[in-house]
């Protein structure tokens, strides 16, 4: 089983600087952003752009179109430390190196989701693709803000259960 | 009151274990006046202390401690150190069950007899029929206040259920119902009713499912004869140069060993830990473990033949609110050879939340096949196989010196092989569920394969002869007289109805039997 992470992952540092705070991103060495600038992320250990393959293959192993990039950045932050950073750079090295074989400048030059996902597929026995795959079972589907996407509505005992809250409300069988 | 025992009491009956055998064991003892020491691996946790948040709730009531599975079982595949999903806590596994409390179906109790000999199975008849456990199932289901027994009214079927139903009577099953459950469908036995909360699994937090840890505990701590050892792991079991067990030696929940000394050991730590201890306890006299002389100490291990399916349908079902088990389509538990395997199964509904789906619709999976199933999550239905598996003598519980827990014990091996029968009662429940969920209008079905064993069972098990199993008819080993098993560890075979029911029963007569043996003299 995934090692299960029993209080889920945190909110973390994460520092959107959003464009509505009135500003521009403050995107230096340390900061990787998106494309589409919708989140940034300060890194301490991973190489920024390291960073950002690695939120892009999050993605597209468990990709959700309604989920923005921020929960993604969310399940994977944690391996921006000095002890877990080496087995990804190396991971990641090796998904650039198979995306150039590809005939791709990199894994995110590669536009179209089905060839990353063919990259992904070549290496799926890896340990570094099943350990980063294991940690997104508990980094993404347990964050109770992705929840609401999903409509699961978490714990209900605070409200008294679904006794008078619709626990037999089907309507369209 | 609750009862204080010095070590070198000899006087006392230690019980390892407080789930539903061992739990129900202490109770039923210390109400007729014997002294127990129950001793239990995990903590006190009570339904203030339980936690609707899947993940968490595991982190804090799941048995944890090393383990293997290996074998051609697809747990082995995806949960390589989690071979079971049961609980490490006082009321033991009841604090995790559904409730389901189905009495075997008579036949089941002479499976031998009823299916003849299987290739590659251990089938064995029960020493035990029907007609004897009859009235030990009926103070069973008083106890713990069965739905559909002695008047208590059924449960109301929520949204999951309702689906199930509809897709079922479609397609002519005739026994559907919202199950016989040990949930409170009205005030019963100080605890209140079910509030449709929908996380059976995490501790039923209004206490109106049936557990040990608030029911049969505190019961038995009230006689004054009860004292329960939290954070109590059980080593060994020691004996004299007569071979009767003398005592258990523990870890305390400082990690200091002690040891208790007994006048009788029972056994209820569960299919897994019960021969692992056994088994741990080899000595001079008994070089391959206690009460062991047949060899079939950790043999035989059945988890019932399991899977799940889920179905997407056009419309939200919200399967997570309410009872998990909610409802139950019965018609196949019959044995039926013509369908091409022997032995039935159960269909029970049954609902993950989001974080526990994502880890168990399809272990491994990934890519838009995955995540679109998974963005059909409010849409879906969802139901569980509860099928009779096949006994093999090497499907086993076996130890390993090599790789030792946190106290240095040997760890526990789970080697399954699915047999050839398990299988195709799985696939012809595979596509009987789907066809319930087609009936009811699904637009999407996924096969789930098998989550770690919470149904654990038969490697002590019971028989007639001392060369064929473990233990007799009254759970007394074979070899030993003031040693018994009083868990699902005693199961012949397995039957396809949810164990815990079965378990209660057995340890309610055991005890009656203890009892008289006790009083007579003759232990």
């Amino acid at each position: 089983m995934t090692k299960p992470n029993p209080r889920g992952l945190t909110r973390r540092e994460l520092l959107t600087r959003s464009l509505a705070a009135g500003g521009s991103f403050l995107v230096g060495t340390s900061w990787v952003t998106s494309q589409s600038a919708a989140w940034a992320v300060e890194v301490a250990t991973l190489k920024p752009e390291t960073m950002a393959t690695l939120v892009q293959m999050a993605r597209d192993i468990y990709p959700h179109d309604r989920i923005p990039d921020d929960r993604y950045v969310v399940a994977v932050k944690g391996y921006d430390t000095p002890e877990q950073a080496p087995m990804i750079e190396e991971g990641i090295a090796a998904l650039n190196a198979a995306a150039r074989g590809q005939g791709f400048d990199s894994y995110l030059a590669a536009g179209w989701e089905d060839d990353r996902v063919e990259m992904l597929k070549a290496m799926e026995q890896s340990e570094f693709f099943q350990t980063v795959r294991a940690g997104l079972v508990t980094g993404l589907y347990n964050q109770k803000e992705v929840w609401p996407l999903f409509g699961y509505e978490g714990e209900s005992y605070s409200h008294g259960g679904y006794i008078d809250r619709g626990f037999n409300d089907i309507d369209w069988l | 009151m609750v009862a204080k025992y010095d070590l070198n009491d000899d006087s006392v009956v230690v019980i390892i274990g407080t789930g539903a055998g061992g739990g129900t064991l202490a109770n039923e003892l210390a109400q007729k006046g014997i002294k127990v020491v129950a001793l239990e691996a995990g903590g006190r946790y009570l339904p203030q202390d339980y936690i609707n948040d899947e993940w968490e709730s595991f982190g804090q009531l799941a048995w944890l401690d090393t383990r293997k599975s290996v074998g051609n079982w697809r747990v082995a595949r995806d949960f390589g150190g989690l071979p079971t999903w049961i609980v490490k806590a006082v009321g033991g596994t009841t604090t995790h069950w559904a409730g389901a409390s189905l009495r075997f179906q008579d036949h089941e109790w002479k499976t031998l007899t009823h299916y003849g000999q299987v290739d590659g199975a251990s089938l064995l008849d029960w020493p035990i029929d029907a007609a004897e456990m009859d009235p030990w199932y009926t103070k069973a289901e008083a106890k713990m206040g069965v739905t559909r027994t002695n008047g208590l009214p059924g449960l109301p079927g929520n949204n999951n259920y309702l689906v199930m139903e509809k897709g079922a009577k479609a397609l002519g099953y005739e026994e559907v119902h919202t199950g016989r459950m040990a949930i409170n469908s009205i005030e019963y036995g100080d605890r209140m009713s079910c509030q449709q909360t929908g996380f059976c699994f995490q501790g039923c937090k209004w206490g109106a499912k049936w557990s040990t840890a608030y029911t049969e505990i505190p019961l038995g701590e009230e006689t004054g004869f009860l004292e329960v050892r939290e954070r109590a792991h059980a080593a060994r079991i020691e004996h004299d140069d007569t071979g009767k067990v003398t005592g258990v030696v523990y870890f305390d929940a400082d990690g200091q060993e002690q040891r208790q000394a007994a006048r009788l050991v029972c056994v209820a730590g569960n299919t897994i830990e019960s021969p692992r201890l056994l088994l741990n306890s080899a000595s001079s006299m008994f070089p391959d473990g206690l009460a062991n002389s047949s060899g079939q100490v950790g043999r035989n291990y059945m988890r019932h033949t399991t899977g799940s399916v889920y179905s997407v349908f056009e419309k939200p079902v919200r399967m997570w609110r309410g009872t998990t088990m909610a409802g139950i389509v019965r018609d196949e538990a019959r044995h039926d050879p013509s369908r091409g395997f022997v032995g039935g199964y159960e269909l029970e509904t049954l609902s993950l939340g989001l974080p526990f789906m994502a880890a168990f619709l399809d272990p491994g999976g990934w890519g838009r096949s995955f995540t679109s199933a998974m963005e059909g999550y409010e849409n879906m239905a969802g139901m569980w196989i509860v099928g009779e598996d096949m006994p093999q003598e090497t499907n086993r519980v076996t130890v390993d010196a090599d790789v030792v827990d946190q106290h240095g014990l040997p760890t526990p091996i789970v080697h399954y092989d699915d047999h050839p029968n398990d299988i195709a009662m799985r696939d012809h429940a595979y596509e009987r569920g789907i066809a319930i969920h087609k009936a009811a209008g699904a637009v999407r079905s996924f096969p789930t394969p098998p989550y770690p064993s919470t149904h654990n069972l038969g490697t002590n098990r019971m028989s007639e002869s001392p060369r064929d199993g473990v233990v007799n008819r009254w759970g007394q080993s074979h070899d030993i007289a003031n040693l018994f098993v009083s868990d699902g560890s005693q199961f012949t075979t397995g039957a396809a109805e949810n164990p815990t029911l079965t378990i209660v029963a057995l340890a309610i007569r055991q005890a009656d039997h203890i009892a008289s043996e006790m009083s007579a003299g003759n232990l």
